[in-house]
């Protein structure tokens, strides 16, 4: 029988759309499945309630001291109470206020710098990478325009993973592209230095790189000379960080088609005009993810400088909780730092999606 | 060599050579792609080459702007003969535009910028006189009302036609074309191949690699067919598709035809 009239649209069966056909589906199916779904549940049963508690239920928040940690959970007056060492290192007290200003002044440029409608925004852009750096030194280090002068091994904590993650990040980028584009050179001798150094720097660990440069630098130094040690550290892990940044930018200039490279021959521009206006700008944009995962891991690698007697966020940390008051919290320590660090670490992986997405130009590959 | 009828807008054409080839070879390594190539193009002429796929087209066309390197033989554009001297090499670009098989637009530049890039950084015009002319050559090639869109977002054929008025943005006095319909769906091919016709009719001296045989009867002052890297028949249109000279013509006549 054939049926000429147009069927109504009917709604599909109670079982198997909303919130009960999402259960049946995917947790109930089958009765071993239904085992497997209250074996995990259990599991996190057991993890989250004393996680939580922990936490937050049997955990101690205000106070000054130990004493006032009674409750059994975790013991937050510990961060609290030692916040300044952990933000600060052991930067004069008096003198916070300049660390706070360089970091107001960095987060004032970054919004700005999102503002498409602000005028001269190219200009505020070279300020941020040549002037502010020069500003930001001078008002860490002092000794100008009376203020006192603070000795770089009194840097330290969170601001001090900043600054060498920063210096780190700003400074890498484009050392790699220079010697990602001198990898693929047509010239031998630049062809050579850059594989050389890429490969030098990228076979030793940086915790070798840093005690080297501690160590063993100063030994090839002519006697007298000294050489910041923070300095020293930022150069091996911009050297170090660098090598890998070439590689993932050699990896986006590998997916430009050669026909990229021919029309922008054709059109006149030079070697660097066609790098800096075509081929760069969609490599880049191409590996993003892989430049930001570098940006990440180098965030985290700045915590090997504690090696080398350089206070970062983890070995201010550490040094809290080896202080004979407060002995016995390493895990809050430990806890508060992964969260910095993860904190820091999420929002660079957010922003880096957000600038996929913006910078997509609907072009298929 | 014969000397076509056809003539160019202004009703002449120009007895002085815009390109001319002299005994020119290039190898790939061990492989000789291009034996003894001869050729001259007066102004304004329009010059087709056809040939069997491998036949040494495509890098005779790019040798004209550099972007492949001959070996022995001389190349002269325009007056200035190719060798190493960058400075030439910049010149002679300058002066030829290219369109690609595959448009080679730049995907994250508008249609305008796209347009605007050579004439700013290879020409040092102000921005503003170069967007003029990147809107003026658009409308030209009759898509103005895509100049804020993405080269993604467009047709092959759009795409194909933006490249052109890329090209001509430079104001280039030779036209190079690499197959430039042979990437596109039929119904597409006849937009750029009216876009072509028109600039021919500018006299635009222009050398175009294709297949699409109801343009080379239309356009071409000569009909150029290689095979195995040289040169093996060239006449006018209609000579060269009523009575081929060589077998091997005569073989890829009735084959694309
Ligand atoms: N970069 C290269 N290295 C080595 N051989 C090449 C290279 N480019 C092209 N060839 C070879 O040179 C010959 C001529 O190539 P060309 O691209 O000029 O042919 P064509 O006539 O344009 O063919 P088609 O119609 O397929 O585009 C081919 O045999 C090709 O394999
Ligand atoms: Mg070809």
């Amino acid at each position: 029988m054939i049926n000429n009239d147009s069927l109504p649209d009917l709604p599909p069966p109670r079982t198997s759309v909303g919130f009960i056909g999402w259960l049946r589906n995917n947790l109930f199916p089958s009765p071993l499945n239904t085992l497997l779904t209250l074996l995990a549940l259990y599991i996190i049963y057991l993890v989250v309630v004393p996680t939580v508690s922990w936490v937050f239920l049997n955990s101690d928040w205000v106070g000054e001291s130990r004493d006032a940690c009674t409750s059994g959970g975790a013991c937050w007056v510990f961060i609290s109470a030692r916040f300044n060492l952990f933000m600060y290192g052991f930067y004069p007290e008096s003198e916070y206020w300049r660390v706070n200003l360089v970091f107001a002044i960095l987060a004032l440029l970054l919004v700005l710098l999102h503002i498409k409608q602000l005028p001269r925004r190219g200009w505020l852009g070279a300020f941020a990478l040549i002037g502010y750096p020069i500003i930001a030194f001078y008002l860490f280090s002092g000794g100008i325009f009376g203020l006192e002068k603070v000795e770089t091994s009194r840097w330290g904590g969170l601001s001090l993973t900043l600054v060498l993650s920063g210096v780190g990040i700003v400074a890498s980028l484009p050392i790699g592209v220079i010697l990602a584009l001198g990898r693929n050179s047509q010239m031998p001798i630049v062809k050579a230095v850059s594989i050389v150094f890429i490969e030098f720097w990228r076979g030793v660990p940086l915790i070798t790189v840093l005690f080297m440069s501690s160590v063993m630098l100063p030994l090839f130094l002519p006697e007298g000379t000294s050489f910041d040690k923070l300095l020293r550290a930022m150069i091996g892990i911009v050297l170090f960080e660098s090598a890998y940044m070439a590689e993932v930018v050699r990896g986006g200039l590998a997916a430009i088609p050669r026909g990229q490279y021919e029309a922008a021959k054709a059109l006149g521009l030079s070697y660097w005009k066609s790098m800096s206006l075509i081929i760069l700008p969609q490599a880049l944009k191409l590996v993003i993810p892989g430049i930001v995962n570098t940006f990440i891991a180098l965030f985290k690698d700045t915590t090997l400088v504690l090696i080398i007697g350089l206070f970062d966020l983890l070995t201010t940390v550490e040094a809290g909780f080896k202080d004979s008051h407060w002995l016995g919290y390493a895990l809050e320590g430990y806890v508060f730092a992964a969260l910095v660090y993860w904190i820091f670490c999420f929002s660079m992986s957010r922003y880096s999606q957000n600038l996929e997405r913006k910078l997509h130009t609907g072009h298929a590959r | 060599m014969t000397k076509s009828d056809k003539t160019d807008a202004d009703g002449s054409v120009s007895d002085r050579p815009m390109i001319e080839i002299k005994g020119m070879h290039k190898w790939y390594g061990e492989f000789h792609v291009l034996k003894d190539i001869n050729l001259s193009v007066a102004k304004g002429e329009r010059i087709v080459v056809c040939g069997p796929s491998g036949s040494g087209k495509s890098t005779m066309i790019r040798c004209i702007n550099r972007l492949e390197e001959h070996q022995k033989g001389k190349i002269i554009v325009d007056g200035i003969e190719l060798n190493d001297d960058l400075k030439r090499i910049d010149r002679i670009r300058r002066e030829v535009g290219m369109v690609f098989q595959h448009f080679n637009l730049f995907p994250h530049l508008t249609v305008l910028e796209n347009c605007c890039l050579a004439p700013i950084w290879v020409r040092k015009m102000p921005r503003r006189k170069a967007e003029a002319i990147g809107m003026e050559y658009l409308e030209r090639v009759k898509i103005p009302e895509q100049a804020k869109k993405y080269p993604g977002q467009l047709s092959g054929g759009q795409q194909q036609r933006v490249a052109i008025a890329r090209s001509l943005c430079m104001s280039p006095s030779i036209m190079l074309f690499d197959e430039p319909t042979s990437a596109l769906d039929p119904e597409m091919i006849k937009e750029v191949l009216e876009t072509m016709i028109e600039l021919a009719e500018s006299g635009m001296t222009m050398i175009v690699v294709t297949h699409e045989m109801g343009f080379a009867k239309t356009v071409a002052n000569r009909v150029i067919f290689m095979d195995e890297g040289q040169i093996i028949e060239e006449n006018d249109p209609e000579s060269f598709f009523s009575a081929p000279e060589h077998d091997r013509t005569k073989l890829f006549l009735s084959q694309i035809m």
